[in-house]
């Protein structure tokens, strides 16, 4: 969704009179538009009274926030030490063959972003990786295929 | 009106990712075709990650289990008389006597599998509340000695005396104080407080507004880690039936969403997150039993510290002290992940041998090759060879082979691992993660890198070998916290018991 200033307004609002907001704020305004744009940063930073050197810092410093838009799906692909005993590095591998892309880069038509992640609590079940919303265990191309699917339906 | 049949598909994250949703539709399905009243509760996980989905279905005679259950077993395992709790090849029999099961002595994870996590009636049936009632009818004095009687220690890895904590923050001046709960679990081998948010919350909130009761705290926040969607909507859903239960009179609990970052798990770091800063961490002391959250007195503990807290003070401190070994008292919900046939988690007395937990408990590796590696206590533990097997699980007794228990977590890796490359993923990882305040960490774990390419590229080994070691131990000496001072296990470990690995012709 493109920047929307008004509704970023409300959506800080919601969140301006928790303890510490900034991270609550950030993370809904994500969720919202898909990115934290610069003009998010401005916006925050005046709404928080913080510098815009203090917000860009906190937009910076975690990874879950994006600076410009990704793809409709985001797949994530655990690349931690359980995943990779059990072949986690060359599923790895064969999606970003696959999908002709490097780590947080975006398929041509726009559908999948491919992100790294270290960590879905999906050990036991190695390896993991995470569609959408859809979590995938003893993760394998064809699964990951079909839950792209799911997720185009 | 029949009577409702009440079967449980988990939909713990491990469930879900092994294809629960699309069973638990398939069965009401089934049930509707078939005219069949049926009341499908969505549990969280036993722990026997290999069999989920495991379906169970409450009979006369009690619970009857199956799995691992595909969508596509579901009209034929009606067909058979799952229903009634009928044979059929996939039938585990009463899942609480399933040997995984029945080995071990449950106090974390006392109801996790067992009731509708959000169901406070199904909670307080199975001995949930109870914990709360005996800490506000004997007062604050007494939940602190009982704390520390029962010698509980800090389950996020660091082991430090719960009830010492909470003693300090009892004392420290000032009237308001904070509970935090870390529940940024990020450790690769690590599901535990992942298991108790989706399978148990209640006990997590209870042991919570238990130590503000005891601690002289009204507020408490839990830290939960973004990449735990369903841990999150399971809390969320779980603080709203509390609150209606009266749960945080006390106390009131508010959940907080990270955003991705690793070292955020650090208490420090996590203050700093929670008061909406960069997740860069302090210097310590001052200690945040001191000086915490927004500069107050702050209790930070583990989910599994806290959710164990309510089930002490019913059974007893004495009672959970009575187990364990040397210092590690009590239980520890061990991991098993990676290349491991029965992988899931295993929650037992300290003491018990990684030799016992791999090959007994979790059957050896998946694959069926030999066992080469194992990595315990998350990506900044130590590698142990099958020759360290003997080393028993307790924190002493890791610590004196240079190793750490940490979380609990237990990564199995197979023949074909080659140390050289899990060493420079240590230094990769921590590179990635610093939060970049101390040198030798964002600095150190670069050159650490740098360094392992040239070993793996044959450049004057012994040297670089030396310089590796050399490196290590100022980031062991001189990072703030444990991610740079950690960092160096995993990576002499590689060293030290796979040498060949480092030595390429």
């Amino acid at each position: 969704m493109t920047w929307d200033t008004q509704r970023a307004a409300g959506i800080i609002e919601t969140y301006k009179h928790l303890d510490g907001p900034a991270l609550p704020v950030l993370r809904a305004l994500q969720l919202e538009f898909g990115h934290v744009p610069d003009e998010a940063v401005a916006q925050v930073a005046e709404a928080l009274n913080l510098s815009r050197a203090e917000v860009h810092g906190i937009v910076t410093f975690y990874h879950d926030f994006r600076r410009a838009p990704g793809g409709r799906t985001d797949l994530k692909i655990c690349r931690a030490e359980a995943c990779q005993a059990m072949g986690g590095d060359a599923l790895a591998d064969e999606a970003r063959k696959r999908l002709g892309v490097d780590w947080h880069g975006t398929t041509q038509d726009g559908e999948v972003t491919l992100e790294p992640m270290f960590c879905l609590g999906l050990c036991s079940v190695a390896p993991a990786a995470q569609v959408g919303d859809r979590l995938v265990a003893r993760a394998d191309w064809p699964k990951i295929e079909e839950a792209l699917r799911k997720c185009r339906r | 009106m029949p009577t409702l049949t009440r079967i449980y598909v988990p939909a713990d994250s491990a469930a879900l990712a092994l294809g629960a949703d699309d069973v638990a539709t398939a069965i009401a399905a089934e049930a509707k075709r078939l005219g069949a009243a049926v009341e499908i509760v969505r549990n969280g996980s036993r722990g026997m990650h290999w069999l989920e989905p495991l379906v169970e279905v409450q009979t006369a005679s009690g619970r009857i289990g199956y799995g691992p259950v595909t969508a596509a077993d579901v009209p034929g395992l009606i067909k058979t008389g799952l229903l009634e709790g009928g044979a059929h090849p996939l039938c585990l029999g009463d899942p609480a006597q399933h040997p995984f099961l029945a080995r071990q002595t449950r106090w974390t994870f006392v109801r996790c599998g067992i009731i509708d996590p959000v169901s406070w009636d199904d909670y307080t049936a199975h001995g949930g509340g109870q914990g709360l009632a005996r800490a506000r009818a004997q007062g604050a004095q007494a939940t602190l000695e009982a704390i520390t009687a029962s010698g509980l220690r800090g389950r996020g890895g660091a082991g430090f005396p719960a009830g010492i904590k909470w003693r300090t923050v009892h004392d420290a001046p000032g009237d308001t104080k904070y509970v935090v709960c870390n529940a940024d679990e990020g450790d690769s081998g690590t599901f535990a407080d992942r298991m108790v948010m989706e399978g148990d919350p209640f006990a997590l909130l209870e042991g919570m507004v238990i130590c503000g009761l005891a601690v002289g705290a009204r507020k408490g926040f839990i830290y939960i880690r973004s990449e735990y969607p369903r841990a999150i909507a399971v809390l969320e859903h779980a603080l709203v039936v509390a609150r209606a239960n009266g749960l945080f009179e006390d106390c009131a609990i508010e959940l907080r969403i990270g955003a991705g970052s690793y070292v955020c798990g650090e208490e420090t770091a996590l203050l700093e997150s929670l008061e909406g800063k960069r997740g860069q961490v302090r210097a310590k002391p001052p200690l945040p039993a001191h000086h915490g959250l927004f500069g107050k007195p702050t209790v930070v503990n583990n989910v599994l510290t806290l959710a164990t807290v309510p089930e002490i003070l019913v059974r007893g401190a004495e009672a959970y002290a009575a187990l364990g070994t040397g210092r590690s008292r009590g239980t520890l919900p061990f991991q098993l992940a990676g290349n491991i046939k029965h992988g899931g988690l295993f929650e037992a007395p300290f003491g018990l041998t990684l030799g016992d937990i791999i090959d007994d408990i979790g059957g050896g590796t998946a694959t069926g090759r030999p066992v080469r590696a194992v990595q315990v206590g998350g990506p900044l533990g130590a590698y142990f060879p099958r020759a360290l097997f003997d080393t028993p699980l307790d924190y002493e007794a890791f610590a004196a082979r240079d190793g750490l228990v940490g979380h609990g977590g237990v990564v199995v890796f197979d023949d074909s691992v080659d140390m050289a490359r899990q060493a420079r993923f240590a230094m990769e990882f921590c590179a990635a993660e610093s939060c970049g305040k101390c040198t030798p960490c964002r600095v150190g774990s670069v050159r650490g890198m740098e360094v392992i390419d040239k070993i793996l590229a044959g450049r004057d080994v012994d040297a670089h070998l030396a310089l590796l070691d050399d490196l290590c131990n100022t980031l062991r000496l001189g990072s703030l916290c444990a991610l740079g001072g950690f960092v160096p296990y995993p990576v002499l470990s590689a060293v030290r018991h796979f040498p060949q690995d480092f030595r390429r012709p």
